[in-house]
């Protein structure tokens, strides 16, 4: 890691002053994400999930980082690679590798899978498989906020490559004309499938985008989970006392192929090594907390053992789960 | 005859009409170096570049109607859909510029483009990414639409859709696309509106579209067995409809099985089954007419909720023997 990514956390730790409890529950859960997504690697490869699912290794600082501020009673919407999102938001590990095994004790009784996982009661109002979907459906949990004067806030997770959508631009109009609680958060992981970002806009960032819709903007570095928290922070705070959305562009990288079929001939394996070695999310927390002292190596090891038997414990419990029955084919479709 | 997998069948089609005719392009997410989200455009961008074969960012409001105003301006585009659930985000495009434009217009305008549409259930896609929703193009005056069942029908039906002057539908089936049949190296066109009697038989008639044809025509292989003659009738396109042949067909037999994979209520083989009732080949009926369609439920994840959810070749075997009776 360069010394100049090390200086800002560095710097950020202090500022923010955040509790040694929380700093240790988030690195957790960054490790959590990351070890649920390696098991589902292997689940997929011994065949035993069904369909596609995207994995978001690479990028557990933004999805743990911008849940951060937000309290259960805020609200989400997330994207087709939504696994960290709900995880961070507090979904449990268990129904989530159930809905995987498309067992009935999944969040969805099996019926939506990985691109469907949603909870309500932790405020996740879904995974999503069409791009930019959340967006006008976070604007609209917005507005039921400020209808109700219920003082939620919602963040919108999307990838760069929803930006281009016109439900993107639509939201973000609507939720700055309306003034809505909502956070719009971009993880920018410079592709969109094959789509390099670079290729797909003629812009130097998304963040610039806000600015058509007068909402203020700004890009960060998405792996730096201190970082993320800052920007979020301030973001949920102006939606909480009426001021209106934000837009957050922070930059990511997502280790894995967009799916499980995908060969990525639209990158090197230069870019993704690089992106590994130096600017791994996971590394980059751990090495902060180890330095100002609020971590051992020895915690860290602990915490890792942690997540390694939590994903263990719910491969088991969905395994063992029952699959739904035959007749809730025909179940939940109307209330 | 060599054998090529109805997605070859697609790209060769795609190809030799691109090499043929200088305004055919393509345009789409993804069909670049990743060959689409299927493979089916695997390698054109190498033989055709960037200009021909024209990556777009994930916009499907802004490609379908850039799509209809370059055909109505002289190009002949193929917009590719990922998914044809996505079709819903072009739906404007589509329904209320491409299809009416020519009468609206007062004939003075045309719309020669072909949206490819990966469709269907089978993969584990789930509720967003599995429908078959055919049966709402059907529904729009100025539109065709085309659904071919195997390699062979896919090359010369899409290659007659590129060249029609008219905006065509072109639904093609996820779980068909591996699926190899004999398929001539040159290029031939099957024009649109001409029925093909898959399998000739006396006993009943299954009129079958898409992937449910493959079904019909191994449930009559079953039912061969048990020496019942079963003749399928594969529309290939939905409009124009060749009610001629499915008409001959239900004379022929007097008893008649609509199977299709879309939600049985109002999808196509209701259309059908209208048909077939409003004209005379009803007073050659032994039975009522029966049909097969898809539950009227979104698509599950769960494998064997998905499975449950699309008829299988046990139900239309099972179809046809309430046909008869037995
Ligand atoms: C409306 C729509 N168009 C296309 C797709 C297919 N698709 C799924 S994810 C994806 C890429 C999305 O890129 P981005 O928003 O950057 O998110 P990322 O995958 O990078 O997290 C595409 C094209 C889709 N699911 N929905
Ligand atoms: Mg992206």
């Amino acid at each position: 890691m360069s010394n100049q990514l090390k200086g800002v956390s560095n710097q950020l730790i202090n500022e923010l002053n955040l509790e040694k409890h929380d700093l240790t529950k988030m690195m957790y859960d960054m490790i959590l994400i990351r070890k649920f997504e390696e098991n589902l690697k292997q689940l997929y490869q011994q065949g035993k999930i069904h369909g596609t699912m995207h994995l978001c290794i690479g990028q557990e600082a933004t999805a743990v980082g911008a849940c951060f501020p937000l309290t259960k009673e805020d609200k989400i919407t997330s994207t087709h690679r939504g696994h960290g999102h709900s995880i961070a938001k507090g979904t449990d590990v268990n129904k989530m590798v159930a809905e995987l095994l498309g067992k009935v004790t999944g969040y969805c009784k099996g019926k939506g899978g990985s691109m469907h996982i949603a909870d309500m009661e932790v405020g996740n109002l879904g995974a999503n498989g069409i791009v930019a979907a959340g967006l006008p459906l976070g604007t609209g949990a917005a507005l039921t906020s400020q209808m109700k004067k219920l003082g939620y806030v919602v963040l919108c997770f999307f990838g760069d490559g929803a930006t281009n959508e016109g439900a993107f631009h639509e939201s973000l109009n609507l939720a700055s004309v309306w003034n809505l609680p909502i956070v719009f958060f971009c993880e920018n992981n410079l592709y969109g499938m094959s789509g390099s970002i670079k290729e797909m806009t003629n812009i130097e960032s998304i963040a610039v985008r806000g600015a058509s819709y007068g909402i203020p903007s700004e890009t960060i570095d998405g792996n730096d989970i201190l970082e993320v928290i800052k920007a979020t922070t301030a973001a949920v705070e102006r939606a909480r006392h009426n001021n209106g959305p934000t837009l957050i562009e922070a930059n990511t990288y997502r280790w894995e192929g967009h799916s499980r079929s995908d060969a990525r001939k639209y990158r090197t394996r230069e870019e993704e090594k690089e992106w590994k070695k130096s600017n791994d999310p996971i590394e980059r927390f751990k090495t902060v907390l180890l330095e100002n002292g609020i971590i051992t190596e020895d915690d860290f090891a602990e915490l890792n053992e942690k997540a390694i038997k939590q994903i263990q414990d719910a491969v088991e419990f969905a395994e063992s789960s029952e699959s739904p029955s035959l007749d809730t084919l025909m179940t939940d479709i109307y209330v | 005859m060599r054998e090529i997998s109805y997605s070859e069948a697609v790209r060769e089609s795609m190809s030799q009409m691109m090499r043929e005719d200088e305004d055919v392009y393509i345009l789409g997410e993804d069909i670049g170096v990743y060959g689409g989200a299927f493979g089916v455009t695997s390698g054109m961008i190498d033989e055709f570049g960037p200009e021909r074969v024209r990556i777009t960012p994930i916009s499907e409001a802004a490609i379908s109607g850039c799509a209809v105003g370059s055909a109505m301006t002289g190009m002949r585009p193929i917009l590719e859909i990922q998914f044809s659930d996505f079709v819903v985000i072009a739906m404007d495009n589509i329904v209320n510029q491409a299809a009416k434009m020519r009468y609206m217009f007062g004939g003075k305008a045309k719309v020669p483009m072909v949206v490819r549409l990966p469709s269907g259930s089978g993969a584990g896609f789930a509720a967003q990414h599995s429908q078959s929703l055919e049966a709402w193009m059907t529904h729009i005056p100025g539109l065709k639409v085309v659904q071919p069942s195997n390699a062979y029908d896919a090359k010369g039906l899409l290659a007659a859709a590129i060249k029609d002057d008219n905006p065509v539908m072109f639904y093609e089936h996820k779980m068909l696309y591996n699926v190899k049949s004999e398929v001539p190296e040159e290029l031939y066109e099957i024009p649109l509106g001409v029925a093909d009697i898959k399998r000739e038989g006396k006993d009943v008639t299954i009129i079958a579209t898409g992937l449910m044809v493959n079904r019909a025509l191994e449930a009559a292989e079953q039912l061969a067995a048990e020496g019942i003659d079963v003749e399928v009738i594969d529309p290939r396109t939905l409009v124009p409809l060749d009610e001629k042949a499915i008409l001959q067909s239900v004379k022929k037999t007097g008893r008649v099985l609509v199977a299709y994979e879309a939600v049985k209520r109002n999808g196509f083989g209701t259309e059908i089954v209208s048909l077939i009732a409003e004209s005379d080949a009803f007073d050659y009926l032994d039975a009522p007419i029966l049909r097969l369609g898809g539950a009227e439920a979104p698509i599950p994840y769960n494998p064997e909720l998905e499975k449950a959810a699309i008829p299988q070749v046990h139900d239309i075997y099972q179809k046809c023997l309430e046909l008869l009776n037995r």
